[in-house]
């Protein structure tokens, strides 16, 4: 799996820490699973199931724009479903969950600050894994 | 296959502003668009009769109304609202219909400016849009003020990084979280969102995209709003007026 380079602008504060690689960070923490759960399904907080369906209720409010995050952790490694948070596919419309750089007009409320911070997205990865395809 | 499917996704995704015009009252639902169609039970219409009695009020140290230098709105404001946003001469920057008619009030009739979103802005604005009811639009598109619109368009914006494009060129008709994505024109407007439980302007409408993704929305009177707007009615030339639209 190629990790882009994320320059350490692009990351919030926390998530690098003193210059530790990418490597080493994709590998870093475990989270709370159960955690991860309620964070997805809060939709306000994440924002995933505007894009993603899932296991997860009121499938008549999720998203199409994204592939279904069921079975995501039988499809990627840990490390990939972090790099999927953290550093996304520039051309992707999924947004980077640790970025607080290289963004236009940030609202006021949000400027400087990443979606989660970096336990939450530790809490999402770790949920993720458990997603397994029947 | 699987793991094709984000591939497949992005190959389905077109470039470029729309081809097949669809308004967001196709997209809407059966009831929704009955709601519309029905000029008794549009609630839009509750604005427009509103606006047809300021119409005709004076207003202002003048004590002038609309009428007083309009006529009859029947007649004189037809076809008005297809041809805006415009670049008005005075200041060769584009001018939105919403921002005629407040400057209209304010240093015509020199009267207090109507608060945006008011009741009595929308009135105005509904009934003067009504005029031009099912006439296509047809903006002047030979300005720069069009491709700097665009670019806004383009750009991606706010905490999830996200542009109009991407939802309204790219995925209108998939789903944001259970709600169709419409192609975004504004030829509704003011319209009456269910949503809102009221009247909202096209303003209202922009700042809404933008807060959804977490970004600054631009001022109501700034020149971005102004070339966003002129931008959407180009993107929609020949799409039927329907104001006042309802919408979800
Ligand atoms: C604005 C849309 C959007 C949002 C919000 C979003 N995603 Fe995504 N996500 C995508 C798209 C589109 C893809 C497909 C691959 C790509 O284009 O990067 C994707 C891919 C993924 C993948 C890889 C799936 C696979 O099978 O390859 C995972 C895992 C994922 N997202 C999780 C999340 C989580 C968790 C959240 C919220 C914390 C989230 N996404 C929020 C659009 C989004
Ligand atoms: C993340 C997706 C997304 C982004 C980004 C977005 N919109 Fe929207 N937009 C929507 C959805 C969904 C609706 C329909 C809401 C509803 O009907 O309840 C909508 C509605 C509209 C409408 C109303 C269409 C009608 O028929 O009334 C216009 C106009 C519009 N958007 C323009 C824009 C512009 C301009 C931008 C950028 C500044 C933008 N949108 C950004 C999702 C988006």
């Amino acid at each position: 799996m190629p990790v882009r380079a994320v320059s350490r602008g692009e990351l919030a504060p926390g998530i690098l820490r003193g210059g530790l690689a990418l490597v080493a960070l994709l590998t870093m923490a475990a989270g709370d699973a159960s955690n991860g759960r309620a964070i997805i399904a809060n939709r306000q907080l994440s924002a995933c199931l505007l894009c993603h369906t899932g296991p997860f209720p009121d499938p008549h409010l999720q998203g199409n724009l994204a592939p279904s995050l069921a079975g995501a952790g039988s499809r990627l490694t840990e490390a990939a479903l972090r790099q999927r948070l953290i550093a996304p596919d520039p051309d992707s419309i999924m947004p980077s969950y640790a970025a607080t750089a290289g963004l236009h007009r940030v609202g006021k409320q949000w400027a400087g600050k990443p979606v989660l911070t970096p336990q939450q997205i530790d809490d999402v990865v770790a949920f993720l894994v458990t997603l397994r395809a029947p | 296959m699987k793991r094709l499917l984000p591939l497949l996704l992005l190959c389905s995704i077109a470039a470029g502003p729309p081809v097949d015009l669809r308004s967001g009252y196709d997209d809407a639902s059966a009831e929704t668009r009955a709601m519309q169609d029905d000029d008794g039970g549009n609630p839009g219409f509750l604005w427009v009769r509103e606006g047809e009695a300021q119409w005709s009020q004076p207003a202002g140290p003048l004590g002038k109304s609309c009428a007083s230098c309009h006529g009859d709105a029947t007649v004189s404001m037809r076809g008005v609202a297809a041809r805006y946003p415009l670049i008005d001469k005075a200041t060769n920057r584009p001018m939105t219909l919403d921002r005629r008619i407040g400057e209209c009030r304010t240093d015509r009739q020199q009267a207090e400016a109507l608060p945006p979103e008011s009741d009595a802005a929308l009135g105005l604005a509904a009934y003067v849009g009504l005029q031009s009811r099912g006439m296509p639009l047809n903006v002047d598109a030979d300005n720069p003020f069009v491709a700097a619109g665009r670019r806004l368009f383009e750009t991606r914006m706010g905490q999830l990084n996200l542009s109009c494009a991407q939802c309204h060129d790219d995925r209108a008709g998939m789903k944001l979280a259970g709600a169709v994505i419409p192609q975004g024109h504004p030829n509704g407007y003011p319209e009456y969102r269910l949503e809102w439980q009221a009247m909202g302007s096209l303003n209202r409408r922009l700042r809404n995209c933008m807060v959804g993704v977490r970004a600054e929305p631009f001022p109501p009177d700034s020149p971005e709003m102004a070339a966003l707007a002129l931008y959407l009615a180009v993107r929609a030339k020949g799409l039927k007026v329907e104001t006042p639209a309802v919408r979800p």
